[in-house]
Order: C-alpha cells, then sequence, then structure tokens
C-alpha cells in the first residue's frame, strides 16, 4: 500500500505527461505481481465492488474524529472529496502498516457478507493502521472515484515501456474482459495470442475542427458522414457469438436485444464500428429518447417497441479474423458497404455526404439538425483506423449550438480541482415577474472568472441552504446546449442536453435575460 | 459597549480611544505584527513592539510615529492597561491583552502554538474574552510536526539536484520565507532569495535573527550560478517571467492551504508543502481552552463554523466579520493577494 500511495502521491504532484510515465514504470518495476495487475484494474476504472455506504464512512469518521455530524459536513464541503476528507479529520494512526495494495482489496472484499457493526470494525481497525495518504488511498479504493489524471492511454504508454511491448499492442491487450482476480500480467501484456473472444479495439476519437474546413485541403482526399448523436460502439461476431461494446469499455450486448441479429447478418471473425442509435421508421430518434433506456435493468416489450435502436455503422475492423484496421478508409469503406447490403433495419450503413467543395459541405452541415445529427465527420480516405484521440485523420465538425442568456440564482462548491470555489450555478430564465431554475452548468469559464465570480457569490449570497447559496439575481451567463426536451421531472418542464457556460454576459442585466417562452419555441422548432 | 468593539474601522477600544489593528486611518493603532492586512498605511500613532517595529517601519515607510514596547510591558492609555504577548506566528508578532476594571480580553491577531525556531513562542494568556482567529478552524486542518515537512523539502530539494532542476520555494516574504530559511538544510547547496524577501529578512537579521547566508536573485544572474541552488520567493512571482530564467525548475508552495488536494492542484506546483503560521484545528481549540475565556469572538477564516463548533463545547462564541481577509475558500488567494503588494515594493 505505501508504494502503490507513493505512486498515487507523484502521479497527483506533476502535471506533466513524462513524469507521470516514469513514475509509472518505476513502480511497475518494484511492485509485487498481483499490485502490479491491481494498479493497472484501479488506473483504467476496475475496482472492487463498493462494500461499505458512504452514509456509513460519514458516521463512522465523524465518530470517530468526536465530530458533530454537521462539522464533518461542513468540511467536507470544503475539502469536495470524501474519502480526503475522512482521511484528513480522523486521528493520526496508532499503528504502522506495510501490507499491500492486493491485501487492502481482498480485505475490502471480505467485508461484503459482514453485518454493519462487523463492518464497522474492521474499518475502524484499518484506518488506525494507516497513515493520512494510505488512508485516503483505501477510503477511495471503498468509495470508487480513483482520478489521478491517468488517462487509458497514458497507461498504455508506461506499460508498453516497461514490458517493451508495442503501445498499440498493449492498447488492445488491455480492451475487453479482463479481470485483476483472474489475469496475470503476463497473460495480460505479454502474451502473444489473445484468448479472450470479447475483446474489442480501441476506438479512434475524432477532434473537434477548430480551423476552417479549407485548412485540411483538397476536399477530394476526405470522405464525409453525419456526426450521429447516439452512443459509440463495436459489434464484435466471432466464433458464433455476439458481443457489443460501448465505448465506456462496457459489454452492453444484453441491454440492445435487437442486435442478435448480427449473429445471422455478420460472418464469424467480423468487428463493426460504428453508433448504438434510437432508430424507428427509417429515422433515428433523439437521445433524449435512447436515455430512457440506458440505465434500465431490464429491457422490456414496452420500451423495445418504444425505442428500438439500430446500428448505424461506418467502419470494419476485422475481417475473416484477421485485424484490418491498416487497410486504407476507402477499402474498409468498400467491404462495408458489401456486408451492409443486406437491408435489415437493425444493420444501417452511415451514408456518405456527397460534396464538391468545402461551401457544399458548409451547406450540408446547416441541415444537420433535420437528421437528428450534431454536425459532420471527417474521414480521411487514405487514413488507416487508429487507436485513441489523435488529431489529423478524423475531425468532427460540430453544429454550433443553442444558446440562451440566463440569470444565475443558485451557486454551489465545485469538487476536486476546483474545491472550495463556488462553480456550480443554477440557472434561471423569466416567466413573467418570476425567475424560473431551468439548467445547471459548471463548465465554461475560464479560471479567472472562476475566482470573479466566486468573490462575487460570496458578497451576493443571499441564503444558505447547506453547500448551495442563493444568490442575488444579477449575474447573466449565455449558456449553450445541444438539444432540449420535455421533462415533466423538472420545474421547468424542459431538460436540456449538455448544457455549459458559453460566456459571462457582463454586457446584459438579469431584465435583459431570456424567457421560458423562448425556450419552449425551440421545443416546437 | 464591551471593552472592545468591532466598528467599521476595526477594533476599537471605547475606554482608551484605539483601535487594534484597524483597517481604516485611525488616530492611534495598536499592531499586532507587520503583514499587510494587520499593518496598515495612515494612522497617525503605531504602538507595536520593540521585535515587530522595524519591519512595520520598513514596509510603512514610517520614521518617528512608532512607540515601542516590550512583551509584557504594561502601558496604560486612558486608564486601560495594555500589554503585548508573543503570538508565534511570525518574529515579533503579538496578542495584544487589554484589562479595565479586572476585565481581561485578548486579542490574538494571527498566532500559531508549534514552534517554528524564529518567533517568540506562543504564550496562553488568562482571559474573560478571547477575539480568536480561524483561519485553519476546521477539522481537516492539523498540521505535521515541522521536522517532517522539512524533512520533505530537504529530500525534495536533493532529488531536484540530481536531477539537474533548480528548487523554487514559494511563501509569504515576511515570517515564512525566514522560516524557511531557518529550518531547511543549509548544506544541500546555495540558497538564494527574491529582492523583497532580502530586504525584509536582511531587517530581522539586524535584530539577531541567525540565519544560513543567502544571495539576492538579480537580472544579471548566469545559470550556473543558481545550479542546484533552492530559490525562495514571494507567491506573487509563480507564474511570472521572474521564474523562467530558472528553468528547468520544481515549483514547491508552502502554505498550509497546500493540506487539500484541490488547493495543491489549483496553484498548478510541483509539491506542496503543508507549512502554516496559523493555527490548526487542534491548536485552536488548545488555545482556546487555555485562555479560560467565557466569550469567544472569532474572526477571520471559518469563523462561522469554529464559533458554532464552540457553542456546542460550553463557550459563548460568535463570529465577528472583519477585514482580516475575506471570506473561506478565498482565503488563499487573498492573502496571496495582499502579499502581492508587499512583493512588488
Amino acid at each position: 500500500m505505501k508504494r502503490f500511495a507513493q505512486l498515487f502521491t507523484e502521479l497527483d504532484q506533476t502535471t506533466k505527461t513524462l513524469d507521470k510515465i516514469k513514475a509509472l514504470v518505476s513502480y511497475f518495476e518494484k511492485a509485487a505481481p498481483q499490485d502490479r495487475i491491481w494498479t493497472m484494474a484501479i488506473l483504467s476504472h476496475r475496482r472492487p465492488r463498493r462494500t461499505v455506504s458512504a452514509t456509513l464512512l460519514r458516521e463512522w469518521a465523524a465518530e470517530r474524529a468526536g465530530l458533530p455530524a454537521w462539522l464533518f459536513d461542513e468540511s467536507y464541503s470544503v475539502v469536495g472529496d470524501l474519502a480526503e476528507t475522512i482521511s484528513l479529520v480522523l486521528p493520526a494512526p496508532e499503528e504502522q502498516s506495510d501490507e499491500t495494495l492486493t491485501y487492502w482489496i481482498n480485505f475490502i472484499k471480505s467485508l461484503e457478507p459482514l453485518d454493519i457493526a462487523a463492518k464497522k470494525e474492521k474499518i475502524v481497525w484499518a484506518w488506525q493502521r494507516l497513515d493520512v495518504v494510505d488512508r485516503f488511498v483505501f477510503n477511495k479504493l471503498i468509495t470508487g472515484s480513483f482520478r489521478v489524471g491517468v488517462s487509458q492511454s497514458l497507461m498504455v504508454k508506461a506499460l508498453a515501456k516497461y514490458a517493451h511491448v508495442k503501445e498499440n499492442v498493449v492498447a488492445h491487450r488491455l480492451m475487453g474482459n479482463w479481470l485483476p482476480e483472474t489475469s496475470t500480467f503476463e497473460d495480460l501484456v505479454l502474451a502473444e495470442d489473445t484468448q479472450d473472444i470479447s475483446r474489442p479495439y480501441p476506438f479512434y476519437l475524432a477532434y473537434a475542427l477548430d480551423d476552417t474546413a479549407e485548412a485540411l485541403g483538397d476536399p477530394a482526399d476526405w470522405q464525409a458522414e453525419r456526426k450521429w448523436d447516439g452512443i459509440r460502439g463495436q459489434i464484435i461476431v466471432r466464433q458464433r457469438e455476439l458481443f457489443v461494446w460501448s465505448r465506456g469499455e462496457e459489454l452492453v450486448t444484453d441491454k440492445y436485444p435487437e442486435y442478435a441479429a448480427f449473429i445471422d447478418l455478420l460472418p464469424d471473425g467480423t468487428v463493426l464500428d460504428g453508433e448504438i442509435l434510437p432508430f424507428k421508421n427509417g429515422m433515428p430518434l433523439s437521445f433524449n429518447q435512447l436515455q430512457t433506456r440506458i440505465g434500465r435493468k431490464t429491457i422490456t416489450p414496452k420500451i423495445l417497441n418504444e425505442v428500438p435502436v439500430a446500428f448505424v455503422t461506418y467502419d470494419v475492423l476485422e475481417w475473416e479474423g484477421k485485424d484490418i484496421r491498416e487497410w486504407p478508409l476507402t477499402e474498409r469503406r468498400a467491404l462495408l458497404e458489401t456486408l451492409a447490403s443486406k437491408n435489415h433495419p437493425v444493420f444501417q450503413l452511415s451514408p456518405v455526404v456527397a460534396f464538391e467543395t468545402w461551401e457544399d459541405l458548409r451547406r450540408e452541415r446547416m441541415r444537420s439538425r433535420e437528421f437528428l445529427s450534431e454536425g459532420i465527420m471527417l474521414k480521411r480516405k487514405n487514413s488507416v483506423y487508429r487507436d485513441g484521440r489523435r488529431r489529423g485523420d478524423w475531425w468532427k465538425w460540430k453544429i454550433d449550438p443553442f444558446t440562451v442568456d440566463a440569470v444565475m440564482i443558485y451557486a454551489m462548491n465545485g469538487h476536486g480541482r476546483r474545491a472550495n470555489l463556488f462553480t456550480d450555478y443554477t440557472f434561471a430564465v423569466w416567466q413573467g415577474d418570476q425567475l424560473v431554475p431551468f439548467t445547471k452548468a459548471y463548465s465554461g469559464l475560464t479560471d479567472e472568472e472562476i475566482r470573479e465570480v466566486d468573490r462575487w457569490v460570496k458578497a451576493n449570497t443571499l441564503e444558505r441552504f447547506g453547500p448551495v447559496r442563493s444568490v442575488k439575481a444579477e449575474l447573466v451567463f449565455e449558456i449553450a446546449f445541444e438539444g432540449i426536451a420535455k421533462s415533466s421531472r423538472h420545474k421547468s418542464g424542459i431538460a436540456l442536453r449538455f448544457p455549459r457556460i458559453y460566456r459571462w454576459r457582463k454586457d446584459k442585466g438579469a431584465r435583459e435575460a431570456n424567457t421560458l417562452d423562448d425556450l419552449l419555441l425551440l421545443l416546437e422548432g | 459597549m464591551g471593552l472592545l468593539d468591532f466598528t467599521a474601522k476595526g477594533i476599537y477600544c471605547p475606554a482608551a480611544d484605539v483601535y487594534l489593528d484597524p483597517w481604516q486611518p485611525v488616530k492611534k493603532a495598536l499592531i499586532t505584527h507587520g503583514h499587510a492586512d494587520h499593518a496598515r498605511f495612515g494612522h497617525e500613532h503605531y504602538l507595536c513592539t520593540a521585535a515587530a517595529a522595524p519591519v512595520i517601519k520598513y514596509r510603512l515607510s514610517l520614521t518617528d510615529n512608532v512607540q515601542q514596547v516590550s512583551f509584557g510591558e504594561k502601558i496604560l492609555i486612558h486608564g486601560v492597561q495594555f500589554s503585548f504577548h508573543p503570538a508565534g506566528h511570525i518574529p515579533g508578532s503579538a496578542q495584544i491583552r487589554v484589562e479595565h476594571r479586572g476585565e481581561v480580553w485578548v486579542f490574538t491577531g494571527d498566532y500559531k502554538l508549534q514552534h517554528d525556531n524564529i518567533s517568540e513562542p506562543f504564550e496562553p494568556v488568562k482571559c474573560h474574552t478571547f477575539i480568536t482567529e480561524s483561519t485553519f478552524g476546521l477539522p481537516i486542518y492539523n498540521w505535521k510536526p515541522q521536522q517532517e515537512v522539512f524533512d520533505d523539502m530537504n529530500a525534495w530539494w536533493r532529488k531536484n539536484q540530481e536531477e539537474g532542476k533548480v528548487s523554487i520555494v514559494a511563501g509569504y516574504s515576511l515570517g515564512k520565507s525566514q522560516r524557511i530559511l531557518k529550518n531547511v538544510d543549509a548544506g544541500i547547496g546555495k540558497i538564494l532569495v527574491h529582492g523583497a524577501i532580502e530586504n525584509v529578512t536582511a531587517i530581522l537579521r539586524a535584530q539577531g535573527l541567525a540565519l544560513p547566508p543567502t544571495t539576492r536573485v538579480t537580472p544579471d544572474m548566469k545559470r550556473k550560478d543558481f545550479e542546484g541552488a533552492l530559490v525562495v520567493c514571494p507567491p506573487s512571482a509563480i507564474g511570472s517571467a521572474w521564474l523562467r530564467k530558472f528553468e528547468p525548475y520544481s515549483l514547491g508552495i508552502a502554505s498550509g492551504w497546500m493540506g487539500l488536494r484541490g488547493a495543491r492542484r489549483r496553484r498548478g506546483a510541483d509539491r506542496g508543502f503543508v507549512l502554516s503560521d496559523h493555527c490548526d484545528w487542534r491548536e485552536l481549540n488548545q488555545a482556546v481552552n487555555e485562555t479560560g475565556a467565557e466569550h469567544v469572538f472569532v474572526t477571520h477564516g471559518y469563523s462561522e463554523i469554529f464559533a458554532q463548533w464552540l457553542n456546542g463545547n460550553g463557550k459563548v462564541a460568535r463570529e465577528v466579520k472583519t477585514q482580516y481577509e475575506g471570506e473561506l475558500g478565498e482565503v488563499a488567494e487573498a492573502s496571496a493577494g495582499v502579499e502581492d503588494k508587499t512583493a512588488e515594493e
């Protein structure tokens, strides 16, 4: 644990990629084999199942520290992280601990069958043995959300360097279904043949086009498609089995029973890349509809009927059991078009958008909303299928978002890096003389602006409700969002998709903000 | 009306017609210590400890309107007895004890209980009413022994030397910087300091504070002049062009705020050293208890929360708004801002 906590501290102390890789490599060199695999698991968000609730941890920590619940909660709202708050308020450890990371993970897993009193006894015992940093890591292992600024690709780089294996090979091997309990480092990183028939390929992700399209050169070198507003996915058919993966590296085969058809539509050794899209009568539905399906444990016939999905495919990565990501896009596309010619309603092909000039494409982009799409995807015709987010061959050219001017009425503390600054705001629009809250938003301001708003909030607080403050209705912000839908769960009757602060309208007074009617108009349009 | 009142200009003693650390110009000001939010420009007469006076005079460009007293010395002003007692915050810093007709109040200014090897150690003073700061008045703030922090700093400095990096530590130019100079292992390498720090350090040295040799950073310095060195600078230098000439370097910030991961990451430092010249949670509670005070006024920091906590623990406590800094979360930025002004001198 000490060694892992040390790694965590080193990763946390630097923002430089090279330093992080160095820290990881040096950790992998020294760590016990089982700790190594658990570290990889934790950094790729595979952690032990939660065996103690946050509420209980809070209660026990406050009791151990001799603090009333309200004071613990105030502390929590300043720190912004439960695991950290607990580690800070507890008394100094009474013993020394040098157990391994794996020991503590097994310890946490062993809590599962115990009753509450027994769990408490064990947790308190652990807290007494661990110092502040170890304790923080231990709490994080229980509560989850281990964000240490190590992306999958950064870990892949470090592993590749440590194991002397090519990066793209490591990236591929780490995808899919492995479990830290049953995997060894050798199997996972070093093994030549891939045992796991469900294993997907790392997704190639596009960058947003920040320059003009003209900067991409000759339009003839580029293939354009609509950018679909669904869930990125991979369809795998191998050895007469079907696997559906979503981009979050989640196996979602059971959630989309419609896709069972692919077993008959594709031969073994085929992998498709595309979009899981709600689709009815030959047209996509809004993402909002799909959201009613995500997160459901059981997919009822009613849902299947109301929100059926299709797979809108745009690439093929494996064919006849061979990795064909090195083929140029035009060749993969040609193969894909043959495959998709079977004309099954679930197997849709993302059509190519024809254009001669960038001006043509600009016009097509303006029509995006007609197709319920988010904009245009641009792919270089001779490009290979790469992994991760890389510049150069794939670009997304999104349409401009909807915007509305709104008044800030509540503010709340942020979390993590932004803890103890007011960074999470609730916005309202006018309905007559009333301000109706309609969305929360937090990203989009510069650090400088956040500090300025933070100071303003502190000076203009009207009331406090725990961590939330109501403030004078004075500041106006332009809120951008991608979509709008009716919602019975919100007071305003609407729900926004991807709301964020676009800019601070210092030039506008509260009365100049938009009205609820303005928003409802967008709903109809 | 109490012995001390909280007014728009500052903490006021009506019976003596004097102010303690006022933030608006007044006729007579009793000053706890030389930090800019406590010792301000524009008062007609200043009264402070002889130990604090040289820095205050230097920073405010004062000449003949500063009356000096020694620690523990009793002075009568209109029948009210005032005395200054060590606050342990920075060299010369004091708590101010006020006694009138048997009633005793103590105002802490800023203080800490931990010994830092440069300040006169904090001395608990019995009183009826205690006015305490609460900069770190939350149970999440618990300082480690100072030696552990400096062991870390020494190890970091050595590691940077091995990697060919300059070590830069940011800390307030008055107090924190000298604490670093005094306690860091000067055998590791050269120590360079920012001009604003060298000026203050020279004054404290002249008063008898023994510190390892330091070199002022000047524009004509070359790379070889700071190879393997430790550079101490004020927080305002972070992100400025001044730092650039030291590349490659590792940046450490020495502050109590560095105890929180969020604050550490927000400031973009490579290392946060949790080193504060204010009380942590345990020290605040210990200090309040040792005064024996029944009434407690809680000023700058987590005043509302700390007051509520004291009220639940047998004291009669109240939050008081002062201008010793902004509010809660802003403290880090606000106090860095205060330092900025002095650093520009």
